[in-house]
């Protein structure tokens, strides 16, 4: 997967500006960055959601800017992606739901489309709740629904919009032991956005660092870490380094040395 | 499978590790495999103890085979079935779900079925899935008639309940609300009327006219023969006046701010806005509810006054234009029919057709449950039972008026 020069703009709003970012095969890379910073946006331009402007996305060998229609399908055949959210459709049960994408895109038995169900639902531990809706699930039931949603069709690329957000730690760690376990297995492809430190220190083998629509850092965990570069640094030590001169604490608006109480707040802000 | 034809049959031979799937595009089946799989009878084999060697690879493209070939022969009771997977190069969850279903019917049979020689990347896929070991439940039991009659009289029981205490709730709430004025939200009160006002106008005055229009029409035709046309100002007014008037701009604001309530309402309760008041300490029924009911009470008899007077109009154009009566003559005929008690007794239903269709509209979208595509069902429920609630009170208002009351 290799990103080029990806530029996506919402109206005269430019989100990221000129991004270039390559995921190995068979790797977990995660994309960090704080909130705002664009990482969501560059997930949804990596899927052909967002408004891309410029550049190129090459998705599983193929230029995905080059494809038709079709073309494109059959690509996104291939991949998996979780939702934020979920986006399980309201209107199925959690089992029909998983059963959706093997209906329209595999001829498989009824039995055999049955135990699939039930076994990417045991994977993720939410046997019990096959024939509920998804409004009668809790948001972690849900997310883990969707992760089987997305992992019906063994897709050999995965992407993950904050698994673990909103989640317990320990529903966490599964999530996290569960995509670990994909890579280990079934040499997946997983791109994770997320800002969890304890799930990025856990799965991520290498990291795109974005900040103000740019790439900050790219590389292998241990070399960006290492780079000592400032954004890095302040985001794994979970510093603020997004206080701007311009805004300062009320107590100091009504002190004398302003600029001297505004600069110690901004570093020590966060 | 995938990306690369699995060799041809090579039972004794492991593949070497970079035939197998360790390409991470090689995982999904598509673009279809152009290898089918095989099953045939191994040397050895005999009644109790079948053993099958498959050929090929097992996945979401092969399963059709595999179902055609394995599942169609399964014995129909006891012995054993040994399926040699040494040629079976790679599998996908497609495939371990078939050998799961498999299984499932070889323990409702009660035969055996052993796995041998799978390699590695295929025992991987194998250990990677859990199943549960008790078998898919049964659809549950469509409810009988019975059941369904008596759990619809329960639904509409408690319905009715909790519909009345709402209204109550409201209601009194409103009527304390008027009582101290200062306390009502007057800027949100007067903004919803004047929305719901100036949107229906429009609507509410165009209908009306034609309907008045179609009314003298009709009556003109009957009335003619017996040379009584000027009766068709009297019959015009009075029906417009007591009946036409508040049942047609009510069925219209039903559909136009019956449907915006409980949207707005069951937008809220889905997004935990209502819950979000509550915890605030803010009353849900005197923040929206109460301003709601009031300007819905005010903007429709005004807007059936409009009504009145605009069907009235119609009925003039039909009798000065086609039936030839002066139009001094039709006005004064058309004032004589009319009583204030026609007047005050239309009104009177207008505002409490009002009156339903906020309640039911603030019930409906209340009593949303689950996620957004609700909101669109609560939003048509409203407008069907508002409609419903308009006519079954306004056969209720004539029965009331004419015979009862005399």
């Amino acid at each position: 997967m290799r990103v080029r020069g990806l530029v996506v703009r919402y109206g005269t709003n430019t989100v990221l500006d000129g991004i270039d970012a390559t995921v190995e095969r068979g790797e977990i890379r995660v994309i960090l960055g704080g909130s705002g910073s664009g990482k969501s946006t560059l997930l949804r331009g990596m899927l052909g959601l967002a408004p891309v402007v410029a550049g190129s996305v090459e998705m599983l060998g193929e230029n995905v800017n080059e494809l038709d229609d079709d073309g494109r399908q059959a690509v996104m055949r291939r991949t998996g992606v979780l939702f934020q959210n979920g986006a399980l459709f309201g209107s199925l049960t959690v089992a029909e739901n998983i059963a959706l994408p093997l209906r329209e895109h595999r001829d498989l038995p009824e039995g055999t489309i049955r135990e699939l169900v039930r076994m990417k639902l045991a994977q993720v531990s939410l046997s019990h709740a096959e024939h509920r809706y998804p409004a009668e699930l809790s948001g972690g039931m849900r997310k883990r629904a969707a992760l089987a949603r997305a992992l019906a069709l063994d897709p050999p690329l995965l992407f993950c919009d904050e698994p673990s957000a909103g989640l317990d730690p320990v529903t966490s760690t599964e999530l996290d032991q569960l995509i670990l376990l994909l890579r280990d297995r079934l040499h997946m492809t997983v791109v994770v956005v997320t800002h969890e430190l304890a799930s990025i220190e856990a799965i991520a083998d290498s990291l795109i660092m974005v900040g103000g629509g740019k790439v900050i850092a790219e590389g292998p965990m241990a070399q960006v870490r290492g780079a000592g570069i400032k954004a890095v640094d302040d985001f794994f030590a979970r510093r603020s380094h997004t206080a701007t001169a311009d805004d300062r604490t009320v107590s100091a608006l009504f002190t004398a040395g302003v600029t001297e109480a505004a600069r110690s707040t901004n570093q020590g802000g966060g | 499978m995938a990306c690369r034809p699995a060799p041809p049959r090579a039972p004794s031979s492991r593949h070497p590790r970079h035939h197998a799937p360790t390409g991470g595009d090689c995982i999904g089946p598509t673009p279809r495999s152009p290898t089918p799989l095989t099953c045939e009878e191994a040397v050895g084999s005999d009644a109790q103890r079948r053993v099958w060697r498959l050929s090929g690879p097992l996945d979401a493209d092969t399963v059709r085979d595999f179902d055609r070939q394995v599942q169609r022969r399964l014995p129909a009771k006891s012995g054993q079935l040994v399926l040699d997977l040494a040629s079976v190069p790679t599998i996908d969850s497609a495939g371990t779900a078939a050998l799961v279903d498999l299984w499932r019917v070889s323990q409702q049979r009660g035969f055996e079925v052993e796995l041998r020689e799978a390699q590695p990347d295929v025992e991987a896929w194998l250990s990677l899935y859990r199943v549960p070991l008790a078998p898919p439940p049964a659809a549950a039991a469509t409810a009988g008639g019975f059941e369904q009659l008596g759990a619809s009289v329960a639904n509409g029981v408690s319905a009715m309940v909790d519909f009345t205490v709402l209204a109550a709730d409201v209601t009194v709430s409103a009527v304390y609300a008027l009582m101290r004025p200062r306390k009502l939200r007057w800027s949100a009160l007067l903004q919803q009327a004047s929305l719901m006002g100036s949107q229906a106008f429009g609507i509410v005055g165009l209908i009306t006219f034609l309907v008045g229009l179609t009314l003298a029409f009709q009556s003109a035709y009957q009335l003619r023969q017996f040379g009584a046309a000027i009766y068709v100002a009297t019959l015009t007014a009075i029906s417009m006046v007591r009946e036409m008037g508040p049942l047609i701009t009510a069925i219209i604001v039903a559909g136009r701010s019956g449907a915006s309530i409980t949207s707005e309402v069951a937008t809220m309760k889905v997004g935990e806005e209502i819950d979000a008041m509550t915890v605030m300490g803010i009353s849900f029924t005197d923040y929206v509810a109460v301003p709601k009911l009031i300007a819905i009470m005010l903007t429709v008899p005004l807007l059936t006054l409009l009504a009145d007077v605009l069907g009235i109009l119609g009925g003039w154009i039909v009798g000065t234009i086609y039936l030839d009566i002066a139009p001094q003559p039709y006005l004064k005929a058309t004032v004589d029919a009319l009583v204030l008690k026609d007047l005050g007794t239309g009104l009177f239903k207008s505002a409490v057709f009002a009156w339903g269709i906020a309640l039911i509209g603030l019930y409906h979208g209340i009593g949303v449950r689950g996620g957004a595509q609700e909101v669109g069902r609560a939003t048509t429920q409203s407008v069907v039972s508002a409609i419903f609630f308009i006519i079954i009170a306004d056969s209720a208002f004539s029965i009331l008026f004419y015979v009862v009351l005399g």
